[in-house]
């Protein structure tokens, strides 16, 4: 229980730190940050202005400590402010159309690829001399290395534009809407198979080699030794004894892990142009969307946060010693 | 005990490869000015323009860009302003994480309790969100703000675990036969805990530094990094700008992500060796 | 005396390193009896566990078994195939561990751990049985059998290692071998375990191999003893003769290290110089070095383990049997 009301702190505690850094960052910009806001845009009215100040809680005439406490109220209600990229929209609906494309395709990456780095690797640490398994090592050392949008280049250079076997971009094609639900549907799938799969080779690397070190450390300590004293079955020993334990290191270093996929899969939305928080990122960028910029901040650090929570929610479930408030 | 890694290191296959592929980066790096054919806004020579968006080869190697410049060359260039970065915000990353590392898992008490603080929340906060927020906010487009940037968020796993180690070695026999002896608190963290850490300290400079690379590499291709100068990642950004799926220009983002990749691979060998050098589960016969 | 049960035969085995080969078991043999206590005492790092662990086939990686053999129930344990061993292993010879700090999977419960075994080796066995068997063996132990469903880390040190002799006891198997069970227990816990050790054996009859450093523990309750010593059996024979007179100088060195609790106060004796490294073995007899009655013929030659009277003790020493 103790633990429980520990992470849960933690978390919110931390949403409390991204929304400071985002209430404080514009304001260590020399100037009036609505002000340099609004001189890239012609023809605001004063009224607009006023709306672009709240979307940073800037109100100069109020103590700094309430400007914070009201932008805390305003984002509690949604109000993130309103877009410049695409004014006079409100960045929360701008964000809205995006986001279900990224938590799809990044989140069903990173499940596939939590789920075969971790198989693979399970087997990989058991079978820890095999030549099979210095290969697999080596391959995905390899494939780390390597920018995540990068290889999503190469992909799609060799299996987009070479050979049109899948599509160059987008996360559908145009031509179909909801309507036509099944065209909808396998179009849908059909242009996120070279996205996931860039994503999916990306970060299984990590998966695999993560719970490979945490299998040969399992395999030194003595309970796997009177496993294998008691004439216990080879799957039995590699399943309960081994791969059982070696997960929990896993799972706990999912959310560092996270911050880091996330990152790459985002820009990796970029090569694929797809309509993504990512690419809506990049184009925030080119245009100094700040109030954008801000908002898809605290959406992927909120995201992250919340799946690290669920990680350390997991960790309870599966060991034991955590349960009864063992300090971890 | 230094002298002993240093020579299980070089002795190596893995780590042997991996110096020599960072060597050679090293080399281009510095004699880049003799190895590339031209400068890297050079768009003709005495025969003439150079064509725009050729494909590899006769004078250039790699083709040329979208504006006529070699490719071949800016690589060469680019080489040093990206090797640059990447190690100096390593190394800072590095000295970071070993300070705090070093403090906070041997003092312990309250200033471990204010470190870990900090260093949890530069941990759980994504990283590549908070280093686009700062440097989209940085209007001054340089590499300063870069290294300054990447290294604010590079220290953080490093820190992690020097702690944990450093802690684990304050326990054993020889840091207590030191504490009684009256040694100093200085003297002890750099005389018997430091040199036993050492390979721990490689293994964060080598990942810092390459987290560094890919990270500018990152932050240059969207377009945050010092699109005036050449780096490999500004030559992605180039190549996505102008369109080289479009073109079909694969010799825009084939070298320079290559080049990341074997940079990359370097390390990661070098890494490899040490870890198999220091663990003694892993180690071969 | 009672018919053998296990024979090792001229056992070497060890280690594969860079260095070359550690033969930290070299060239032993002993035959254990049905009910038998037999306690192995040396120094550590003298092959006592390579020892157990060779008998149970489980040396890894770069350990293996280099000659001899391994007689049990008509088979050579040395040769028998990985899937036959596992027949073999805990249902007809258990162990328990040295450390049961780490010896419990700390993820699964108690009672999966116990069951597990039996699974193993019964596979019709249903799980009411299964779970009675696992109660009464831990009432056995004295341990409350509801503590069945707890996890590992809800125990205590002297809980987990009882535990682990109720485990290893949970088949009925023909031997226990118990590879130091104590050393990792302070002295009170240590007593208790040992003499249920002892009332276990005499209740259900298996063999008992207790290995261990500390030769205090084993001169009561064993019926025989062995000594090891740079992997060479350098003495064996009746516990108590050779408490009262020892044949080999090591022997004699052990058993004037330790101060009895009884009996008047001698000056506690020890044995000078270090282990010795299995890379640089002396020539002669391997414990020449160290040894207070050394003479020329010992750094020439290694004695043979072989009996110099009637009484069935074997020694390895010129002098055995001798005045001194």
């Amino acid at each position: 229980m103790k633990y429980f009301l520990r992470k849960t702190g933690w978390l919110l505690f931390a949403i409390l730190i991204a929304l400071l850094i985002n209430f404080i960052l514009p304001r260590l910009m020399p100037g009036d940050p609505a002000q340099i806001i609004v001189s890239r845009l012609d023809g605001v009215e004063p009224a607009n202005l006023e709306a672009i100040r709240t979307a940073f809680g800037v109100d100069t005439d109020r103590n700094v400590i309430l400007q914070f406490g009201d932008y805390l109220v305003n984002v509690a209600q949604g109000d993130l402010g309103i877009s410049i990229s695409h004014y006079p929209t409100p960045v929360w609906v701008v964000l809205r159309k995006a986001l279900p494309w990224t938590i799809g395709l990044i989140g069903l990456s990173t499940i596939i690829s939590f789920l075969i780095g971790t198989f693979i690797g399970i087997f990989v640490g058991w079978y820890r001399r095999s030549k099979i398994s210095d290969a697999i090592i080596s391959l995905f050392l390899f494939i780390r290395s390597f920018p995540y949008f990068w290889l999503g280049l190469i992909l799609v250079y060799f299996f987009a534009f070479e050979r049109p076997w899948f599509p160059l971009g987008g996360s559908r094609a145009v031509t179909v809407s909801w309507a036509q639900r099944w065209e909808f549907i396998k179009s849908v799938a059909y242009h996120g198979i070279l996205p996931a799969f860039t994503i999916t080779i990306s970060s299984l690397g990590y998966w695999l080699l993560t719970i490979r070190n945490n299998m040969i450390n399992v395999l030194a300590e003595d309970y796997i030794t009177v496993a294998r004293a008691k004439g216990l079955s080879t799957s039995r020993i590699r399943n309960m004894y081994a791969a059982r334990n070696a997960i929990l290191p896993s799972i706990s270093g999912f959310a560092m892990a996270l911050g880091f996929i996330v990152g790459g899969s985002l820009i990796t939305e970029i090569v694929f142009s797809y309509p993504g928080v990512g690419f809506m990122l990049y184009q925030a960028i080119q245009q100094q969307d700040y109030p954008l910029l801000q908002a898809i901040f605290l959406f992927i650090t909120l995201g992250v946060l919340i799946a690290n929570f669920l990680s350390d929610i997991a960790i309870m479930a599966l060991d034991p010693r955590v349960r009864d408030g063992d300090a971890r | 005990m230094i002298q002993d890694t240093f020579k299980l290191f070089v002795g190596n296959k893995k780590a042997l490869v991996g110096l020599t592929i960072f060597l050679i980066f090293l080399i281009i790096a510095i004699f880049a000015p003799i190895i590339a054919p031209y400068e890297i806004r050079q768009s003709s020579d005495e025969d003439g323009q150079f064509p725009m968006r050729a494909e590899p080869g006769g004078k250039h190697l790699l083709g040329t860009s979208h504006a006529g410049y070699d490719i071949f060359s800016r690589l060469i260039h680019g080489t040093r302003l990206t090797l640059m970065v990447g190690i100096i915000t390593g190394t800072i990353s590095t000295f970071v994480a070993l300070t705090v590392g070093l403090l906070s898992g041997y003092l312990g008490g309250r200033a471990d309790d204010f470190l870990s603080f900090i260093n949890n929340i530069f941990l759980v906060i994504p990283s590549l969100p908070l280093i686009i927020v700062i440097a989209s906010y940085i209007t001054m487009r340089g590499i300063m703000p870069i290294i300054l940037v990447l290294s604010l968020t590079g220290w953080a796993w490093g820190a992690r675990v020097i702690r944990s180690q450093v802690m684990s070695m304050r326990e054993r026999e020889f840091v207590q036969v030191a504490e009684v002896l009256g040694e100093s608190t200085l003297v002890i963290i750099f005389r018997e805990i430091l040199p036993n850490i050492i390979s721990l300290v490689m293994v964060t400079f080598f990942t810092s530094t390459m987290a560094a690379v890919i990270g500018q590499a990152t932050l240059e291709f969207i377009g945050l990094g010092n699109m005036a100068a050449v780096t490999w990642g500004t030559m992605l950004y180039w190549a996505q700008n102008n369109a080289a799926l479009l073109y079909g220009a694969w010799w825009w983002f084939l070298p320079p992500g290559l080049f990341i990749g074997m940079l990359g691979a370097s390390f990661a060998l070098m890494n490899f060796a040490i870890d198999e050098i220091s663990n003694p589960k892993i180690r071969k016969r | 005396m009672a018919e053998t049960i296990l024979e090792i035969d001229n056992l070497t085995s060890g280690y594969q390193v860079k260095q070359g080969r550690v033969e930290a078991v070299k060239e032993v043999s002993f035959k254990l009896g049905s009910g038998e206590f037999l306690g192995i005492a040396g120094e550590s790092g003298c092959g006592k566990s390579t020892l157990a662990y060779s008998i149970l086939k489980l040396l890894e990686d770069n350990g293996q078994i280099f000659s001899g053999s391994i007689n049990y129930g008509g088979q050579n344990l040395a040769t028998l195939s990985d899937k036959a061993m596992k027949k073999v292993r805990w249902s007809k010879i258990s162990m328990v561990f040295q450390s049961a700090m780490n010896a419990l999977n700390p993820v699964i419960t108690i009672k999966e751990q116990l069951l597990d075994a039996m699974y193993a080796h019964r596979p019709g066995l249903k799980e009411k049985e299964a779970i009675a068997r696992a109660k009464e063996l831990l009432e056995l132990v004295n341990i409350t059998p509801d503590r069945l469903y707890d996890y590992p880390h809800q125990l205590s040190g002297g809980m987990k290692q009882r535990i682990m002799i109720a485990m290893a006891m949970i088949l009925q198997p023909d031997i226990i071998i118990m590879d130091e069970p104590t050393t990792a227990l302070d002295v009170v816990v240590q007593r208790n375990i040992i003499e249920k050790i002892g009332d276990l054996q005499e209740k259900f009859g298996f063999s008992i191999i207790f290995i261990t450093h500390d030769l205090s523990l084993l001169v009561e309750i064993s019926d025989r003893l062995a000594i090891m010593y740079a992997g060479r059996l350098v003495e064996l024979g009746n516990a108590e003769e050779i408490y009262k007179n020892p044949a080999h100088p090591y022997t004699e060195g052990l058993m004037a290290s330790f101060p009895p609790l009884v009996g008047e106060i001698k000056e506690v004796g020890g044995i000078p110089g270090k282990p010795p490294d299995f890379f640089k073995l002396p020539t002669g007899c391997k414990f020449e070095p160290r040894c207070p009655y050394a003479f020329a013929r010992c750094k020439k030659e290694n004695p043979e383990f072989k009996s110099y009277d009637s009484s069935g003790r074997l020694a390895r020493c010129f002098l055995a049997g001798e005045e001194r």
